[in-house]
């Protein structure tokens, strides 16, 4: 079948599923664009500028397991594009991003709004192309899509000059592609499966450590984590990303690991003798300092991407493979054996736990005159309950008291900027979020500073009339910066208060969406009501304490059982001299 | 970021096979340069033209650790078709050749015409002011030449990067 580059693009995504598009037109678009424009398939969403584009496709990604698409034009289309795509490449998001390109005569020339776009995302995607024949442009992108969803899930571009989209070639369908080459591992070996199930039966204080290869692995995955943990009565923590894989009020649940997780995940995962990564990679953030992290344990580590294995931790069993797959593998393995936990020893171990839980490392001073943020978080928690509700985050304090303090009960129900820590994430991913699912309620947990990185895509959701709701923790500072500022830096607090806030109810108004506000503890039930009632985008400005910190917290360079539980605790000499350095 | 004053540092040969496609060497390249690891030397070209298959192969240092890890990372670069750690894999063999261009008359050409039949180049440019010779050896090897005729004239020397495969039947 013959046609023009521009309608095998169309005909492609509507082959792969696609049913909406996040993007922005411009020069080197515009025969796309016009492709759009004459059919009814595939719904276009307007953004105000691409990084919004890209993050919003990445909330609809993550909401939904299937691949999110981004249109963006050339030149700053495609850079605007960057952030998005590393957001996505360390958070192994699957995103297709078409960019466009001058037409392949003046690449090379410094055209306008030329840019070496596949130069630039070479490091920040899973893979890129440079399409330079319309014949080649419908099997490139069934790679595309191929390559995105498949073993570790990331962003793919594909950069089309103009030319090649005008140009016409022949359509092929994706059944009449194949990809010899690109097919990764998904099941476990069952040797190494075996050994890793009995290192399992014998452990004396074990502990699953879950994370956002679990979530990316589908529903299925989190329905054998929890059988799992059902058959062992093991304790499991879990990554920021892989919140939702096991219910947050879960008794086996210990709550988030790492920087800001709870004392007693942090000690279990010190003192464990047998650690279960599932699809987590022993970030940083998780770690803490790595020579003194989890010395005593034996390590069994499943991930599908065999350079996350002994990166930075070497473990004892290392198994390749699909989260859920291994998982099931893991459960038939068990069983097959009749294997029994522990129980003498298993007891001893939640005893143990228990005592760390008693400590109640989640609790705050409570106030009746000024909003704790923390407070804001229950109340948003315990009136949007009985919701159907999905969270996304900006990034900050609030991101951390929103993994702290909110119910999380499935998997695909959390957005949020994990690897690179992207300001400005939450709202855009917001939106894809609700596209994905229009009958649901959504909400941007954010910080005043982290809105006003993307604030413009307000805009974007008042246009496509999405109910999105932004629950803005305003303290009027970079908390987290404030924070380690006082911590870390004597106090000298360079730069972190903004000093000309906009007046959030109102912006909201002149976007044409709802402004609310809350000032006091006894508004804040009042707010979220009226928050709930409105199905129009709606921005809630919650003035809370400025001083709050986020704790429990493990400060840079040190040890998990370092934790510092609280304010009371003396935190002059929070992080040693050689932490200074670690971000 | 070369250290081989630290012992746990070890040098390894990589032998990578990739799809001959379009920026492949700058992905191989970038993996490299954006992760920190060393590249020592480096060889490519295009080995199999009906099957589109190129050969790069690179000498890089590091503890096993990082070793394993430049494996890994190789191996998810969507072209690379297959990464072989020759130097884990048993005993290789490496050579290099390198051209080396050396300027004298009178005793010390003479000497250097004499020191390089010695160490087996041959002379593939002979000039009344200057030789160009051709040594293909171990890195070693050039290392030991190139410093014999530093002394004789030497002005200048290109060397083509490390080649390698592993010893016996064995195919990579």
């Amino acid at each position: 079948m013959r046609m023009t580059g521009a309608d095998i693009i169309i005909k492609a995504l509507r082959d792969h599923g696609v049913e909406i598009v996040f993007g922005y037109p411009g020069g080197a678009v515009l025969p796309i664009y016009d492709a759009i424009f004459k059919q009814n398939d595939i719904r276009h969403i307007l953004v105000r500028q691409e990084g919004g584009a890209v993050h919003a496709a990445e909330g609809y990604a993550r909401s939904t397991g299937k691949v999110g698409v981004a249109l963006v034009t050339s030149g700053p289309g495609a850079t605007n594009a960057v952030t998005g795509l590393t957001d996505a490449l360390l958070d192994s998001i699957p995103l297709v991003c078409l960019s466009g390109q001058v037409p392949t005569h003046l690449i090379g020339n410094d055209a306008f709004q030329e840019c070496d776009t596949t130069g630039i995302t070479r490091p920040c995607t899973k893979h890129n192309y440079l399409v330079k024949n319309t014949e080649d442009l419908a099997r490139v992108i069934h790679e595309a899509f191929h390559i995105a969803a498949n073993g570790r899930p990331g962003p793919v571009v594909i950069d089309v000059p103009k030319d090649v989209q005008l140009n016409e070639g022949s359509y092929i369908a994706p059944s009449m592609v194949e990809f010899p080459h690109y097919q990764p591992k998904t099941v476990g070996e069952d040797g190494l499966i075996a050994r890793a199930v009995e290192i399992m039966a014998d452990a004396e204080r074990p502990i699953f450590y879950t994370g956002g290869g679990v979530i990316n692995s589908g529903a299925r995955a989190s329905a054998a984590l929890r059988k799992l943990l059902k058959l062992t009565g093991y304790p499991v923590t879990s990554t920021l990303m892989g919140l939702g894989a096991v219910p947050s009020n879960d008794p086996q649940y210990l709550g988030m690991v790492g920087m800001h997780g709870s004392y007693e995940s942090n000690l279990a995962m010190y003192h464990c003798d047998v650690m279960i990564n599932i699809g987590a990679r022993f970030d940083d953030r998780v770690t803490g300092k790595l020579s003194e992290f989890s010395p005593k344990s034996k390590k069994i580590h499943v991930d599908i991407d065999a350079s996350s294995i002994n990166k930075t931790v070497a473990v004892d069993i290392p198994v390749i493979g699909d989260a859920g797959t291994v998982l099931e593998q893991m459960l038939k393995a068990w069983q097959a054996k009749n294997h029994k936990p522990d129980k003498q020893a298993l007891d001893k171990w939640w005893a143990q736990i228990n005592q760390w839980r008693a400590k109640k490392c989640f609790g705050y001073r409570k106030s009746d005159t000024v909003i704790k943020p923390q407070y804001a978080l229950e109340r948003l928690r315990e009136l949007t309950r009985d919701r159907d509700v999905y969270f996304t985050t900006e990034v900050g304090q609030h991101q951390m008291w929103a993994a702290q303090f909110l119910d999380l009960q499935e998997p695909h129900h959390w957005m949020t900027s994990g690897g690179l820590g992207t300001m400005g994430y939450g709202l855009p991913a917001a939106i894809g979020t609700q596209l994905a699912h229009p009958g649901s309620l959504v909400v941007d947990i954010a910080g005043e500073a982290s809105i006003m990185m993307n604030i413009q895509e307000i805009s974007t959701a008042v246009q496509h009339r999405l109910p999105i709701k932004v629950f803005i923790l305003n303290n009027q500072w970079m908390g987290m910066v404030r924070q380690w500022q006082e911590l870390i830096h004597g106090g000298r607090y360079s730069h972190s208060y903004t000093a000309a806030l906009p007046d959030f109810v109102k912006l909201a108004e002149a976007f044409g969406g709802v402004g609310l506000r809350a000032e006091k503890p006894a508004d804040l039930d009042g707010v979220i009501a009226d928050m709930l009632k409105t199905d129009r985008p709606t921005l809630v400005d919650v003035c809370v304490d400025e001083k709050e910190n986020c704790f429990p917290m493990i400060p840079g360079g040190r040890a998990h059982y370092e934790i510092l539980l609280g304010p009371d605790q003396d935190i002059s000499s929070a992080t040693p001299d050689e932490g200074l350095v670690l971000v | 970021m070369t250290n081989f004053s630290d012992p746990t540092h070890q040098r390894h040969v990589f032998s990578v096979l990739v799809s001959d496609e379009p920026g492949v060497l700058a992905r191989v390249i970038g993996l490299f340069s954006g992760r920190g690891y060393n590249i020592e030397s480096l060889a490519v070209a295009n080995v199999d033209a009906e099957a589109g298959l190129s050969r790069i192969t690179i000498v890089s240092t590091g503890t096993p650790m990082i070793l394993e890890q430049i494996e890994a990372q190789l191996n998810r670069i969507v072209p690379v078709r297959k990464v072989v750690d020759i130097t884990r894999e048993g005993p290789t063999i490496e050579r290099e050749t390198a051209l080396v261009k050396v300027k004298g008359d009178g005793p010390q050409r003479m000497e250097a015409l004499k020191v390089a039949e010695a160490a087996g180049a041959v002379s593939r440019d002979a000039s009344p002011e200057a030789f160009v010779f051709e040594i293909t050896g171990t890195p070693g090897g050039i290392d030991g030449f190139v410093g014999l005729m530093r002394p004789l004239g030497l002005i200048e020397v290109v060397r083509s990067g490390v080649l390698g495969l592993s010893r016996g039947a064995k195919s990579a």
